[in-house]
């Protein structure tokens, strides 16, 4: 029987990955005196070189055996947990992660970096065991690690329980087995048979009695009966070395008679952590529902069986509706309207919460990002040599799986900003009056429809003179124009802007906010900033649940639909004859409180014929991108409603102002505006007309 | 090496035109589409095919000669190309369907030059059937991104 074991290589590299995202973060825990934590981190070490073992991926295997060794002796309580140790596990992490990335991608990778790290494994194994040994011999449990040189007998009795084959194992399967391993006897003891008429056939009333004689160590004869462990009583011992100096024998001796012992309490040991084991596993397959997949794989998602039964039912109850309405349909008459009507609206019901069933599963809780977080500050506050704290909240919210992976880069941006510029030096902290800890906080909630994800540092804060200053120096503001501090703040976001005095290879290049914002934008997302100078500031990333659906005002000009994405609205209104200012020629401000807000009617934008093309009276949406308001004008507003996003490059190509297009309840196609598109190019537009108009107004063609 | 190949023959202004039968999904009649802004003439929009957004193209603006008006005669030949990793699906205006012809490879001639009427990358060849002359267009070129929606400066100038 042969199975084609590569076809498992991709739940390998996937478990591996979730494994060493589990070490990681154990590990970052370990630090603040986790006790649990190093055997989640020992069991998924040891999960990964079983696995790597099993697909003959022998770097990682011998790699992570080092790991393995040295997480097993914190383990064992015999090397204390310290610091040091935690950061070359960490690295250690880094390699495996790199060793298995070289697996996915079929490359081999830098291995300089791995004999680096093995070096300092084994360099810190050696110094625990030299130690070992100055402490003295009496300390014979190293042994038990170490390879059993010379040949020995061992005398094994086995004693199953009853209902050993009813768990499919197989005796004989394991006499053969360690009968692999070395000469074995096997003496069967049928003292427990009971009369033939008693025997239940499915039971197993023998047991064994075994000499093996062996190279092996009783690691490896344990290892033989590691599926029965809990299902026998196992008792192995050492019966003579034939070839061991006597002095050695005296310790294997030793040693032999406290492991058996203490194998019973072993197995118990073993059967808690393994339910311990299980316990950890669920939560983490709630917790951790999909591993997130890296953009060259292809994408999979797990998914919690919950979220299937629920689309199960309700695809039960739209066959039930459907059959309902067919069924009406057969013989209709007027007289069963309401019945229809009643019908329609369940439909109605039915198909909104499939739609959002269907939705939800491409969710994933949002601790997917923030997972790399505690590692990546660990990281940065030991290089900036700052003492920070990081605070994750509000992990669960459920986020679009695109957007989650899209948006993980520019959070990165953000944090590390926040490490950087943000926090201060523990002696300035103590200087102005704070904790010397810094304390970054992300937090991620619902807010109507959208997610709202805050990065929040109670660092120094934004120098708002200094970025004026620097603004002014770049050319970007005039001087002396005054400011909002959200428009000082959004300067930030400005190509080439960085206010850091020094620049570190951390950041401070200038290079990275106006990226993060594009990014954002391109989810459909928009960030601000607050600040306040000496208390810190919060980035508020808001973002759209998904991408594949928008809610959307529907709108009409002329005979056409448009739909404008409801976040980008501010308000609707009808135009008063007394707030429209005419500027130079074509351009019509609007008077809407304080600001100048330009009039952008849009017949004239797409060259189509409209109902008024009289900006009194008319309909204007009021929208606003980049922090800029333009007032849309159309001829009728109609229903708000969900919209499914298509895209129109897949058969045409993308159009200018027009970000995707749509099916209508009735069929029809309408297009989608693309209000952040149509604003820079009617900026562009205002723009030219005004060089060309020889500046006659001077300012406030855009307000 | 394949010999024969079917062709879809279509009447575009008084000349029969041939695309390869592969590349035709459907026909149908011509429904209002919802217009793109600032687009080209030869586009007149888009409509829904089964959840799919599709543009419609007038062949004869395409080609720059005068359009037909449309009514519940006017026919749109779906085309799709045969490239599995990137489809494209768009629809074309035609005068009027005509006929299925089987032809040999041999038979399909190189086209002369055409003058500027219709850009020669579309053209495959031609091929004669009955003192019929059928001009068979490349489906490769017309279902290409590229090619369709980049109008030669002077079939432009043609339409204006």
């Amino acid at each position: 029987m042969s199975i084609d074991l590569s076809q498992f290589i991709p739940s390998f590299l996937e478990e591996s990955f979730e494994g060493l995202e589990l070490m990681e973060s154990s590990l970052l825990n370990l630090e603040q005196g986790d006790d649990e934590a190093i055997n989640s981190i020992f069991r998924a070490a040891h999960s990964i070189k079983g696995g790597a073992g099993t697909f003959g991926f022998n770097d990682v295997t011998v790699f992570t055996h080092l790991v393995e060794t040295l997480l097993d002796e914190m383990r064992d309580g015999r090397r204390s947990i310290e610091q040091n140790d935690v950061e070359i596990l960490l690295g250690s992490v880094d390699c495996m992660r790199l060793l298995i990335e070289a697996i996915r991608d079929e490359t081999d990778c830098d291995t300089t970096k791995i004999e680096e790290n093995t070096k300092l494994l084994e360099k810190t194994l050696a110094i625990e065991e030299s130690s070992a040994k100055t402490e003295g011999d009496s300390n014979a449990e190293t042994s038990s690690s170490e390879p059993n040189q010379g040949i020995s007998v061992w005398q094994i009795d086995f004693v199953p329980e009853h209902h050993l084959v009813q768990t499919g194992n197989d005796p004989l399967l394991i006499f053969s087995a360690l009968a692999e391993l070395g000469e074995i006897i096997v003496v069967a003891k049928t003292k427990e048979l009971p009369l033939l008429n008693d025997i239940d056939p499915e039971e197993l009333y023998l047991s064994w009695h075994i000499t093996l004689t062996t190279e092996s160590t009783e690691a490896d004869i344990k290892e033989v009966f590691e599926w029965v462990e809990d299902e026998c009583l196992l008792t192995i011992t050492q019966e003579k070395a034939i070839i061991d100096t006597p002095q050695d024998d005296v310790t294997q001796q030793d040693e032999a008679s406290t492991s058996n012992t203490t194998i019973p309490e072993q197995q118990d040991l073993a059967k808690s952590e393994i339910k311990s084991a299980k316990a950890t596993d669920t939560t983490q397959s709630s917790d951790k529902a999909v591993q997130k997949p890296k953009a060259e794989t292809v994408g999979s998602i797990r998914v919690g069986v919950d979220k299937v039964d629920s689309l199960i039912n309700l695809v039960g109850e739209l066959v039930i509706t459907q059959s309902m309405l067919s069924e009406l349909g057969t013989d209709f008459d007027i007289s069963k309207i309401e019945r229809l009507t009643s019908g329609l609206d369940q439909l109605l019901q039915n198909t909104k919460e499939l739609q959002e069933s269907v939705m939800r599963i491409r969710m994933l809780p949002i601790s997917f990002a923030f997972n790399r977080f505690p590692r990546l500050v660990h990281d940065l506050s030991k290089k900036t040599g700052k003492d920070i704290e990081l605070i994750l909240k509000g992990e669960q919210t459920e986020l679009d799986k695109t957007v989650m992976e899209q948006i993980g880069d520019p959070l990165v941006h953000l944090v590390r900003n926040a490490v950087d510029h943000g926090i201060e030096t523990s002696e300035v902290r103590i200087a102005n009056g704070k904790p010397a800890k810094g304390t970054i906080t992300l937090d991620a909630y619902h807010q109507g429809g959208n997610i709202v994800i805050e990065i929040n540092d109670d660092g120094g804060g934004i120098n708002r003179q200094a970025v004026l200053n620097k603004a002014i120096e770049k050319g970007i503001v005039e001087a002396g124009t005054s400011l909002t501090d959200n428009q000082v703040f959004d300067l930030l976001f400005e190509p080439g802007f960085s206010t850091a005095i020094e620049v570190s290879d951390i950041s401070g290049r200038g290079v990275g906010m106006d990226v993060v914002k594009r990014n954002i934008q391109s989810l459909g997302g928009r960030i601000q900033v607050q600040s306040e100078e000496g208390k810190g500031s919060t980035f508020k990333v808001n973002l759209p649940l998904t991408l594949a659906i928008l809610d959307g005002q529907l709108v009409r000009v002329g005979t056409e639909t448009y739909i404008i994405p409801l976040i980008t609205i501010v308000e609707s209104l009808q135009t008063q004859t007394e707030l429209i200012n005419r500027v130079s020629g074509d351009m019509v401000l609007y008077r809407l409180r304080e600001d100048n807000v330009p009039v952008l009617p849009i017949y004239k934008l797409f060259n189509i014929s409209a109902d008024s093309e009289d900006v009194e009276h008319a309909l204007l949406v009021v929208v606003e991108a980049d922090g800029q308001k333009v007032g849309l004008m159309v001829d009728d507003l109609l229903a708000q409603q969900q919209v499914v996003i298509k895209s129109l490059a897949d058969n045409y190509q993308q159009v200018e102002g027009i970000s995707g297009a749509t099916i209508l309840g009735d069929g029809s196609v309408a297009m989608i505006l693309d209000i952040p598109g149509i604003i820079t190019a009617a900026l562009k537009m205002a723009q030219q007309t005004h060089t060309t108009r020889n500046h006659q107004q001077a300012v406030g063609v855009i307000a | 090496m394949e010999q024969e190949r079917e062709y879809l023959t279509f009447i575009l202004n008084g000349e029969e035109f041939g695309v390869d039968i592969l590349c035709v999904q459907e026909l149908r009649v011509w429904s209002s589409v919802t217009e793109l802004p600032n687009k080209p003439n030869y586009i007149k929009g888009v409509i829904n095919l089964r959840g799919v957004i599709i543009p419609i193209i007038d062949l004869r603006l395409r080609f720059g000669q005068t359009p037909l008006e449309y009514n519940e005669q006017t026919v749109v030949i779906i085309l799709r190309n045969q490239d599995k990793k990137r489809p494209m699906v768009v629809g074309i205006i035609v005068d009027a369907v005509s006929e299925v012809y089987k032809l040999d490879h041999k038979a399909i001639r190189k086209p002369p030059e055409f003058g500027n009427s219709i850009e020669s990358c579309f053209l495959e060849g031609l091929a004669s059937i009955e003192e019929k002359l059928i001009i068979l267009l490349d489906s490769n070129s017309l279902l290409n991104h590229d090619e369709l929606y980049t109008v030669n400066k002077e079939s432009v100038m043609a339409n204006d």
